[in-house]
């Protein structure tokens, strides 16, 4: 049974679909990417499912429970968490509290101080941050940063894990670092969702990729029926591919 | 950690503490005739920027409705007097204030918190004139009253209870701070959809703690009103309360608990002496002395203090070290 599954999902701003009647799956400790042009949808996607924007129209289940209509703080309790885009840590406060928020807040039962405190070391030490939870997160560099986000979304004891472009902005080494850590986390029997636009890291570590463009979805499949896909060529390189051939 | 901060942290804050409570509990007894009450209103208007600060200091959330919870307890303790007689206990009348406060935030809260920035200060702002007219339509149209006089309470008692509701304010400060709770409401200030995103219920958090903090302004509006012996809804809510709270503690900082503390003395006294001594002048500088302590203290005086703390310790390392190389 998938762990999520998206029936028809579709979301109107304004005039514009943003999301466009989209049926997907994410099988248990499976990797599924996400790419698309900018503008394609793939946040707009993400934010239905963690609840940041409502869902009207479809449907979105994750372990046989409808996710329509709950609230971002219900669903992260129901086992599904993410990281953004756009880093959003608490700042002024060291990494330990950043990541204590998840430990207190993102489970469904109440978690004692001492026990919240053990989880978030555990999740700070399985990205590697240990050393610095000190550390005012503010500080540290973004690669960094993005971990603290992993480690926090970690920390509320997620089944399905959401990453949004976890690696754009970081250097090569980073960037497989960062790849090992993924794949890591997917190990401990995590299934991750990751929208990115590395190529190099979707091909690396995603079992399958899903394209998404102008909403709708135009190819899902294995990453070689992916790379070798023509809608999906076009879409990315448009013109350029006839110009070269 | 060294001598100083241990010193410092561990047992010279909880003693200093102890021993001013003592010194202002016992006032009374060796102070001149006419300090306790200019000592009950400063100690009134710490009261009012502590309690603004518990709500939006962390969250961020800039309220002005303050002075609508404090016109509740104000109005509560008009109605619970007949002819200058309390119908309750006192004690009882002011929990009530207190109570009212914290319904009415609570269902406020639920309805206007959703709104962020400016659009929630700007309701706050509103509401204090709803609060206002209400009251207004309801003595004019169904009590035919417009005013009511509030019985004359002992001057000491006044000042006993203001400093018990001072007290039992900062130590909610103080528990709600060290709770996951204090941790919940940082997490909005900082990045309110991140917080949500990790479980915390964020509607939930805010308007817990923006009704408590409404309890502590409408217990301490009730205790007010039996200073004044006359109210009517215009005295009752006054913007005053909704703006001098709000700069008080921006005045005393609000990153620090006793920010607000040390602001709403400052801004108290100050506003005492002045208001004796230059009453032509005295917005004037106030005014100025307001803007030269923003322009360069924007944490507040606090930050002076904890400026000042941090140099205090060096030099008391030093010193400790010196006299153990000697």
């Amino acid at each position: 049974m998938p762990i999520l599954e998206g029936q028809d999902v579709t979301k109107y701003f304004g005039g514009l679909a943003a999301v466009s009647h989209v049926n997907f799956h994410i099988d248990q400790g499976e990797i599924l990417g996400l790419i698309g042009p900018n503008g394609a949808g793939k946040t707009t996607l993400f934010n239905l499912i963690s609840g940041a924007i409502p869902l009207k129209s479809g449907g979105i289940i994750f372990k046989g429970q409808k996710l329509n209509g709950l609230k971002p703080h219900q669903i992260c309790k129901m086992g599904v968490s993410r990281t953004f885009q756009e880093t959003k840590i608490f700042t002024d406060i060291s990494v330990f509290q950043n990541v204590l928020m998840g430990a207190f807040f993102g489970t469904p039962t109440r978690i004692s101080g001492v026990d919240a405190a053990k989880e978030t070391s555990q999740a700070l030490e399985s990205v590697g941050l240990s050393a610095m939870s000190a550390t005012p997160v503010q500080d540290l560099t973004l690669v960094n940063q993005k971990r603290v986000e992993v480690a926090r979304a970690l920390a509320t004891k997620p089944e399905l894990l959401l990453l949004d472009e976890l690696m754009a902005g970081l250097n090569p080494t980073e960037t497989s670092e960062t790849m090992e850590l993924v794949t890591k986390i997917r190990d401990t029997g995590i299934s991750i969702f990751m929208v990115e636009h590395v190529m190099k890291a979707i091909m690396g570590i995603c079992e399958r990729i899903m394209v998404l463009h102008h909403g709708e979805k135009i190819a899902e499949g294995t990453c070689q029926e992916i790379a070798a896909n023509k809608t999906v060529i076009e879409v990315y390189l448009g013109e350029e591919v006839h110009a070269g051939s | 950690m060294n001598i100083a901060t241990f010193a410092s942290k561990r047992f010279l804050v909880p003693v200093v503490l102890v021993l001013i409570v003592v010194l202002l509990a016992t006032a009374p007894l060796y102070t001149a005739p006419g300090t306790i009450p200019l000592m009950t209103t400063i100690i009134m208007y710490i009261i009012l920027a502590v309690s603004w600060t518990m709500f939006s200091g962390p969250t961020g959330y800039i309220s002005l409705a303050s002075a609508a919870f404090f016109g509740c307890g104000i109005y509560v303790s008009a109605l619970l007097f007949e002819r200058g007689a309390a119908l309750l206990p006192l004690p009882a009348v002011i929990i009530i204030g207190g109570l009212v406060g914290f319904c009415f935030a609570l269902i406020v809260g639920l309805a206007t918190l959703r709104l962020r920035g400016i659009y929630f200060t700007m309701f706050s702002f509103g509401l204090l004139e709803l609060a206002r007219r209400l009251i207004q339509y309801y003595e004019f149209y169904v009590t035919g009253v417009r005013g009511r006089y509030v019985g004359n309470v002992d001057v000491n008692t006044v000042y006993f209870i203001m400093l018990a509701i001072l007290v039992v304010t900062l130590l909610t400060v103080y528990f709600i701070r060290r709770s996951r709770l204090g941790l919940a409401m940082q997490g909005i200030g900082k990045n309110e959809e991140a917080a949500a995103h990790m479980g915390v219920n964020t509607t939930m958090v805010k308007v817990l703690t923006f009704a408590i903090s409404a309890f502590f302004m409408g217990a301490t509006g009730a205790l007010a009103a039996t200073r004044w012996l006359y109210v009517d809804p215009t005295i009752a809510f006054n913007l005053n309360y909704s703006f001098l709270p709000l700069l008080m503690a921006i005045v005393g900082g609000v990153g620090q608990p006793y920010g607000p503390v040390i602001g709403g003395f400052a801004f108290a006294y100050l506003r005492h002496v002045l208001q004796s001594r230059t009453p032509y002048y005295f917005m004037l500088i106030f005014g100025a002395i307001m803007i030269v302590v923003i322009l360069f203290l924007p944490g507040g005086l606090a930050s002076l203090i904890e400026r000042w703390r941090y140099r205090l310790e060096g030099l008391m390392s030093k010193l400790w070290k010196g006299a153990q190389a000697e």
